[in-house]
C-alpha cells in the first residue's frame, strides 16, 4: 500500500499471531481538534471535500454534498465514483485535504469521528454494518453507547419499527438474514438519536421484496423529522423517494437537482439511469 | 482399599497439582486472547509482564515483611498484590503511549505488532532481572498446607496421603474469582460489552462513538491485572525465576490457541487442557499402576511417558495438533 511499511504485513495469514480482518479502516479516530461555529447553510453538508484514504491519490475532487431539515438527499452514480468515499469523508473517517464538513451551524471538520457521533450523526456502513457476535439487543445497546440516559424508550420504538427484531432480540446478529441484518444496522445507528441517518447502499444483496420494505422503512424514519442522506445502487428507485439527488462520477458533482429533476433529465436517464 | 490408595496418588500427585498449574495458565491465556481479541496481535510480552507484575508484587511483599505486616496464616503476597498489580499497570500503560500507540497512529498491521511486542519482551525481561537479579526468588510465607499428607493418612487412615498446599487451595479460589468477575464486566457491564463490541468490528464501534483509545487502555489495564495475579500465584505455588515466566509463555499461548484465540471460555479450557497434558504425559505411573493392576502385571520402570525436562514439548505438540487439525481451537475464536 503506498510504500507504508508499517502496513506491509508481508503475506503473513497466520492467525494463530495475528487476527484476521486486521484493524479497521476508519481515519482518524485519534484526531482531537473541535468543533467551531459556522452558522448558515444547509443542516449537514461536506462542502468542497478532495481526499483519499491514507497518503493515496484523491477519490473525491471538490465533492459537494448537502441535507436540509425533512429531506431525503440520495447520492447515485457508477461503481467506484466515490459515493461510499464521500459518505465516510461527511463522517471524518478520511482525512479531507481540502473543503470542510458543517452540520448545524458548526464546522466539524476536524472532529474524529466517535466526537462527530455525539454531535448527532447517525451512520449506516455498506458493509459489516453490525456486531455479528453480540445478540441485536446488544447491537442496539451499543448503539446507544454515548446516551448515558435511559434509552429503554427509544430501544421499544426501534423494536415497533423492526418488529422482526424483537422476536430476536436474544440471538446473535451473525444470524440473521441479509434484510434483517439491515434492519439491526439501522437501529443501531437510530439508537443514538441522531439529528441526521447517513445510509450506505442500505438495500445492497437483498432481495427485491424486502428492499421495497427496507425503502418503506427509510421513508417512516424520514417522516420523523430525521434528515436522511443515502447511497443507492437501485438509482431509479431511490430519486423517486428523494427530495435531492447527487449524481457523482469519478469523485466529482456531475449532476444534482431534485430528485424528481434527476429522473426526468435526459443527459442522467442515458447515463445512468438505462434510458 | 487398593482402589482408594490409587484414587489418593493420583490426586495427590496429578489431579490437584494439575488444577492449580491449568489455574494460573488459564488466567495467563485470558491475557493473552484479550490482547489478541482486542488489538489484534499475539502479545510475545506476555511472559515478561507477568514476571514484571510479579516482581513488583515480590518487592512490596518484602517492603510488608520488613514493616512486619503479614496476612495471618494467608501470604503476605496477597496483600502486596493490589499494589503489585498496579506496578504492572504503570508499566504496561507507559509501553503503550510509548510503544504501541505509536503503531497504532501508523495503522500498522498487526504482524508488526508481533514483533514490536517482542522487543518489548526483551526489554521487560531485562528491566526485571535487572531490578531483581535472575536467580530463584522465594516469597511465599504463611501457613505451607491447608492438609499435610501425614495428616490425611492419620484422618482416613490409608497408605498414601493427600497434601493440599494453601498455595494450590489460593490459586484455584483466586483464578474462580477472577474469571467470575472478569465473564461478569464483559457481558454485563457497558464498558465490556463495548470492548466486545471493538473486538468484533472495530470500524463500527468507532461508529457508534465507542473511543478506540479508552477501550485499548482499559484492555491493558484489565491485561496487567491478570497477569500480576498469574504470575503471582504461579510464583507462590512454585517459585519466581525470570526465566521461568519467559518459558512460560509457551504453555500460555498453547494454551490460549488450543481454546481458541479470542474466546475467552477457550483460553480457560486450553488452560487446563495442557496443564492436565503436562502433568500426566510428565508423571511416573508406577505407584498409582501398582494399586491398580495384579502383582503379576505390575510394572518394573517408573512407566513416565517422557522426562519432566521435556513438560514444554507436551504443549508444544498439542499446539501443533491443534494447529494442523482444528486451527481456529476447540471454541471458535471470532465468529464469522
Amino acid at each position: 500500500m503506498s510504500g507504508n511499511a508499517y502496513q506491509d504485513d508481508r503475506g503473513n495469514k497466520d492467525r494463530s499471531i495475528t487476527k484476521a480482518g486486521g484493524p479497521g479502516s476508519a481515519e482518524g479516530a485519534m484526531r482531537k481538534g473541535k468543533a467551531v461555529p459556522a452558522p448558515g447553510g444547509p443542516f449537514l453538508i461536506g462542502e468542497n471535500m478532495t481526499g483519499g484514504y491514507g497518503k493515496g491519490p484523491n477519490i473525491l475532487e471538490a465533492c459537494t454534498i448537502a441535507v436540509d431539515k425533512g429531506e431525503i438527499a440520495v447520492i447515485v452514480g457508477p461503481n467506484g465514483a466515490g459515493k461510499s468515499t464521500a459518505m465516510k469523508a461527511v463522517f471524518g473517517m478520511l482525512d479531507l485535504r481540502e473543503g470542510s464538513v458543517r452540520l448545524d451551524g458548526e464546522d466539524i471538520t476536524a472532529l474524529s469521528p466517535q466526537a462527530r457521533v455525539v454531535k448527532g450523526m447517525g451512520f449506516v456502513p455498506q458493509t459489516s454494518n453490525i456486531f455479528t457476535s453480540l445478540t441485536v439487543e446488544e447491537n442496539l445497546e451499543m448503539g446507544a453507547f454515548i446516551r448515558r440516559d435511559d434509552f429503554s424508550e427509544t430501544m421499544e420504538q426501534i423494536l415497533d419499527l423492526f418488529p422482526i427484531l424483537r422476536e430476536k432480540r436474544r440471538q446473535a446478529a451473525g444470524e440473521l438474514s441479509g434484510g434483517q441484518r439491515q434492519q439491526v444496522a439501522v437501529g443501531r445507528a437510530l439508537m443514538t438519536k441522531p439529528k441526521v441517518l447517513m445510509l450506505d447502499e442500505p438495500t445492497a444483496g437483498v432481495s427485491p421484496i424486502v428492499m421495497d420494505e427496507l425503502f418503506d422503512r427509510i421513508i417512516e424514519v424520514a417522516r420523523t423529522g430525521i434528515p436522511i442522506l443515502m447511497v443507492e445502487q437501485n438509482a431509479r428507485q431511490a430519486l423517486e423517494i428523494a427530495d435531492k439527488g447527487y449524481v457523482l462520477v469519478q469523485g466529482m458533482n456531475a449532476y444534482s437537482g431534485t430528485g424528481k429533476d434527476l429522473l426526468a433529465d435526459p443527459e442522467v436517464r442515458k447515463s445512468f439511469l438505462g434510458g | 482399599m487398593d482402589l482408594l490408595n490409587a484414587i489418593v496418588a493420583l490426586s495427590n500427585f496429578v489431579l490437584v497439582p494439575a488444577i492449580a498449574y491449568g489455574s494460573q495458565l488459564a488466567l495467563g491465556a485470558l491475557g493473552v486472547t484479550l490482547i489478541y481479541g482486542i488489538l489484534r496481535f499475539s502479545n510475545f510480552a506476555h511472559g515478561d509482564t507477568m514476571a514484571f507484575g510479579t516482581m513488583a508484587t515480590i518487592l512490596f511483599t518484602w517492603w510488608f515483611q520488613s514493616l512486619g505486616i503479614s496476612f495471618g496464616p494467608l501470604p503476605t503476597a496477597l496483600l502486596a498484590l493490589p499494589l503489585g498489580i498496579l506496578g504492572c499497570m504503570a508499566i504496561v500503560l507507559l509501553t503503550d503511549r510509548g510503544i504501541y500507540r505509536f503503531y497504532r497512529e501508523q495503522k500498522a498491521k498487526p504482524v508488526i505488532l508481533v514483533i514490536v511486542s517482542m522487543g518489548v519482551m526483551f526489554i521487560m525481561n531485562g528491566l526485571v532481572r535487572v531490578i531483581i537479579g535472575p536467580d530463584d526468588q522465594n516469597f511465599a510465607d504463611g501457613d505451607r498446607f491447608i492438609i499435610t499428607a501425614r495428616e490425611f493418612r492419620e484422618m482416613t487412615g490409608l497408605r498414601e496421603g493427600l497434601a493440599l498446599k494453601s498455595t494450590q487451595g489460593i490459586t484455584v479460589i483466586t483464578a474462580v474469582i477472577v474469571v467470575a468477575l472478569l465473564f461478569w464486566f464483559l457481558n454485563r457491564t457497558r464498558t465490556g460489552k463495548s470492548m466486545r463490541a471493538y473486538s468484533d468490528n472495530e470500524d463500527l464501534a468507532l461508529l457508534s462513538g465507542i473511543n478506540p483509545e479508552r477501550v485499548v487502555m482499559i484492555t491493558w489495564l484489565i491485561v496487567a491485572a491478570l497477569a500480576t495475579v498469574a504470575g503471582v500465584l504461579y510464583g507462590l505455588d512454585k517459585s519466581f525465576k525470570p526465566f521461568v515466566y519467559f518459558q512460560l509463555l509457551l504453555p500460555i499461548f498453547a494454551s490460549a490457541i488450543v481454546g481458541g484465540l479470542g474466546s475467552p471460555v477457550g483460553a480457560i479450557a486450553g488452560g487446563f487442557i495442557i496443564a492436565f497434558s503436562e502433568v500426566t504425559i510428565t508423571y511416573a505411573w508406577k505407584k498409582v499402576l501398582t494399586y491398580l493392576l495384579p502383582e503379576a502385571w505390575q510394572p518394573d520402570g517408573l512407566v513416565q511417558l517422557m522426562s519432566t525436562d521435556y513438560k514444554f514439548a507436551v504443549s508444544f505438540v498439542i499446539l501443533l495438533i491443534v494447529l494442523l487439525v482444528k486451527p481456529t481451537g476447540l471454541f471458535k475464536g471470532k465468529s464469522v
